[in-house]
C-alpha cells in the first residue's frame, strides 16, 4: 500500500496493526486479540476522520494516486465480456485510449476510456494517459459504431490532458478534439461519462460531453491543472495547493455548480483501496442512468442533451 | 554604494495595439510608418505585410459594408462564478482600457451586400479568452444565424483558449459553442472561421476547428497546445514556423491563408457560392 503524505498517521497505525496480526498467527492470546480489535477500531475512526475533511489538493492527490483503478481495471470488473478494438483507420492505434465492445448485464455497450498505465513500461506505452489525435479519432469511430448498432456509450475519463507534442499538432490535435466533442453531442444513442481520476481540460471533455456525467468522489475535473494555474497566477508552480482551492475542481464543487449529474461514492480510504467495490458502484450508476435514458426517444434524448450544454455558463444580464 | 536598478517589465510588443500616435514602428521590418497609411491597408505593413493585431470592432469595420448594424448580446456581462483571486479587478481594468465588457462582440452586418452574422474576439481583453459571456454570445449569434438562415462568420484572436478564471464553466463553453455549430449545421447555414494571431487552446479545439471553411491570416499562431508547453514537455527545439498558418495549411488543418487586405473579397466570393444551392 502506497500512502499519501496526509495519510501518514494512518500508515503508522496500520503498520502496527499488521505487526500485531502477524504475532497473533502463532499466538492466540486473548489479550493480543483484544488489542487488535481496539487498534482496528482506532484505524477505522482515524481513516474516517482523515477522509471526511479532505482539502481540494488532497483530493487532487487521490485522483492521481498511482494505485487508482484505471479504465481496464474497471472494465474487467463491470463487463461479463469485453472485446477491445484498435486503430483510427487513418494513422495508427493510440494506446492511451482503450475502446471496444462490452457486455454489461447481458446488454451490449460501447466503452471508451483513457488509460494511464501502471508501471514505467506501461506508462510509456500509454503515454501517461495523454492521447494523440489518433486516440480521439478512434473514439469517434466507436461513437459511430455505437450509433449503427444502437448500443449505449460509456466513457471512463482519467487523463492529465491531451498530449502536447509536435506530432500531435501536425496531425490536428485541435481538430480531433473538436470533432470528438461534436460527434459525441450528436450521436443518436444514450451516452454516459464517468470521470474516474483526472478530468484534464479539453483532452477529457473530448469524450465527456454526455447525457449523464458522473464523477468518482475524489476525481477532479478542471480547465487547467493546479500546477498550470499556479505558474500563471502566482508565477510559482509550487503554489498548487492554493491554485487547487481557487479552481474549485472537485466532484462536490462541480455538482454544486450543476456541471455534473452525480457523485459516485468511493470506498473508505479511496477507490484504490477496493477495486471490486469501486467497480460495483460504477456499474450501478451506469445501469441506473441507462435505464432512465433508454426510455427517451432519440429526438428527446438529443434535444435534452443540447439544452443541457447550451445552458452552461454563468453571466449577468445588464438591465437596459 | 550601488543601487540596484529597478527592473522594468519586458516590452510586450505583440500584445500592443497600434498606438494612436502619428508614427508606428513595424515590429517585423522595423519600418517607421505613418499611422494614416496603416488605416488604408487594414493595418498590414505595406513594406513587409506584417499583420498588426487589431480590435474586434476594427475587424468588423474592415469586413462589413456598414460596420455592425445591430449588436447581439451586448447586455451579457461577465460574472465571477468561482470568486477567483483577482478576476473582478482584471475585468474592471480591461473594461477601462478597451471599453469592452468582455472579449467578444457579435452582430449583424453585410459583406458585399450579403447579410451575415459575425462573431469577433479581441485579444486585448484577457487574450481573447473564452468564458461564459463569450460562449453565450457565440451561441446566441449562431442560433440567430440558423433561425434567419444567414451565413455565420467567426473572426478570432484568442490566445489562451478557455478563461482559467472561470474554471470549469469556461471549459464547458467548448461544448456550448459546439452546440451552436450543430444548430448551424441543422439549418444548413454556411459557417466560416477566420483565424488571427493567435488562435489556440480550447477555442481552436472546439468551434473554431468546425468551420465549413477555415481561413487564417498569414503567420498566425494556430494550435491546441502552446509552443512553450510543448517545448517543456518534449525538451527539444520546435521546427521553424511550427504552428504558424502556413504550417497548418501544409499539414491539411486549414483551407487557406489569406492576406487581411483580401479577406473581405475572399469571404464575399465564398459566400456567393456557398449560398447558391440549386434547391
Ligand atoms: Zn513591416
Amino acid at each position: 500500500m502506497r500512502y499519501l503524505d496526509f495519510e501518514q498517521p494512518l500508515a503508522n497505525l496500520e503498520m502496527e496493526l499488521d505487526k500485531l496480526k502477524k504475532q497473533a498467527e502463532n499466538n492466540k492470546d486473548e489479550l493480543l486479540i483484544r488489542q487488535i480489535k481496539e487498534l482496528e477500531n482506532k484505524v477505522n475512526q482515524m481513516r474516517k476522520r482523515v477522509f471526511s475533511n479532505l482539502t481540494r489538493w488532497q483530493k487532487v492527490q487521490l485522483a492521481r494516486h498511482p494505485d487508482r483503478p484505471y479504465p481496464l481495471d474497471i472494465i474487467q470488473r463491470i463487463c461479463e465480456d469485453f472485446v477491445e478494438l484498435h486503430g483510427d483507420r487513418l494513422f495508427g492505434d493510440d494506446k492511451a485510449i482503450v475502446a471496444g465492445l462490452g457486455k454489461i448485464e447481458n446488454h451490449g455497450v460501447v466503452i471508451v476510456g483513457i488509460q494511464k498505465g501502471r508501471e514505467t513500461e506501461e506508462k510509456i506505452l500509454r503515454n501517461f494517459g495523454m492521447a494523440h489525435p489518433e486516440g480521439y479519432r478512434k473514439a469517434m469511430r466507436m461513437f459511430s459504431l455505437a450509433e449503427k448498432l444502437k448500443l449505449p456509450i460509456l466513457t471512463l475519463v482519467d487523463t492529465p490532458g491531451a498530449y502536447p507534442g509536435i506530432g500531435a499538432e501536425e496531425r490536428g490535435q485541435f481538430s480531433a478534439i473538436a470533432y470528438s466533442i461534436k460527434r459525441m453531442l450528436e450521436v443518436k444513442v444514450p451516452t454516459i461519462a464517468i470521470i474516474t481520476g483526472e478530468g484534464g481540460s479539453g483532452g477529457a471533455l473530448a469524450i465527456a460531453t454526455a447525457d449523464r456525467v458522473y464523477m468518482l468522489e475524489y476525481a477532479i475535473y478542471s480547465v487547467i491543472s493546479p500546477e498550470g494555474a499556479a505558474s500563471i497566477l502566482f508565477r510559482d508552480a509550487s503554489k498548487n495547493k492554493e491554485a487547487a482551492e481557487s479552481l474549485k475542481l472537485t466532484a462536490d464543487d462541480l455538482l454544486r455548480f450543476g456541471i455534473i449529474d452525480g457523485i459516485i461514492k468511493e470506498p473508505l480510504g479511496g477507490a484504490h483501496r477496493d477495486y471490486d467495490e469501486t467497480a460495483r458502484r460504477i456499474k450501478k450508476a451506469f445501469i441506473r442512468a441507462f435505464r432512465e435514458l433508454r426510455r427517451k426517444t432519440i429526438r428527446g434524448l438529443i434535444s435534452s442533451r443540447y439544452k443541457k450544454y447550451r445552458k452552461m455558463g454563468k453571466f449577468i444580464i445588464a438591465e437596459s | 554604494m550601488f543601487f540596484k536598478p529597478k527592473k522594468t517589465p519586458p516590452k510586450r510588443e505583440k500584445g500592443l495595439k497600434v498606438p494612436d500616435d502619428f508614427w508606428v514602428k513595424c515590429p517585423s521590418c522595423q519600418s517607421i510608418l505613418p499611422n494614416i497609411d496603416l488605416e488604408k491597408t487594414a493595418k498590414v505593413c505595406p513594406k513587409c505585410s506584417y499583420h498588426f493585431r487589431i480590435s474586434a470592432y476594427e475587424y468588423a469595420n474592415i469586413l462589413f459594408d456598414n460596420g455592425i448594424e445591430r449588436e447581439i448580446g451586448k447586455e451579457i456581462l461577465p460574472d465571477d462564478p468561482l470568486d477567483f483571486p483577482g478576476y473582478k479587478q482584471k475585468l474592471e481594468k480591461y473594461k477601462k482600457i478597451y471599453g469592452l465588457n468582455d472579449s467578444s462582440i457579435a452582430g449583424i452586418g453585410h459583406i458585399d451586400g450579403i447579410k451575415v452574422t459575425g462573431f469577433f474576439t479581441d485579444f486585448g481583453f484577457l487574450g481573447g479568452s473564452m468564458g461564459s459571456v463569450f460562449g453565450e454570445k457565440f451561441y446566441r449569434a449562431a442560433t440567430h444565424s440558423a433561425k434567419s438562415r444567414i451565413p455565420f462568420i467567426a473572426v478570432l484572436f484568442s490566445g489562451g483558449g478557455a478563461r482559467m478564471h472561470e474554471g470549469i464553466f469556461s471549459l464547458m463553453q467548448m461544448a456550448k459553442t459546439t452546440v451552436g455549430v450543430l444548430e448551424l449545421e441543422k439549418a444548413k447555414v454556411p459557417y466560416i472561421t477566420v483565424l488571427g494571431d493567435p488562435t489556440m487552446g480550447g477555442v481552436m479545439a472546439s468551434f473554431a476547428a468546425l468551420g465549413d471553411v477555415i481561413i487564417a491570416e498569414p503567420g498566425a499562431l494556430i494550435g491546441f497546445a502552446g509552443p512553450r508547453v510543448i517545448q517543456q514537455t518534449i525538451r527539444q527545439e520546435l521546427p521553424k514556423g511550427f504552428q504558424r498558418s502556413e504550417f497548418q495549411l501544409e499539414h491539411g488543418q486549414i483551407d487557406m491563408v489569406v492576406d487581411r487586405r483580401e479577406m473581405k473579397k475572399t469571404l464575399s466570393r465564398l459566400l456567393k457560392i456557398m449560398t447558391s444551392s440549386y434547391l
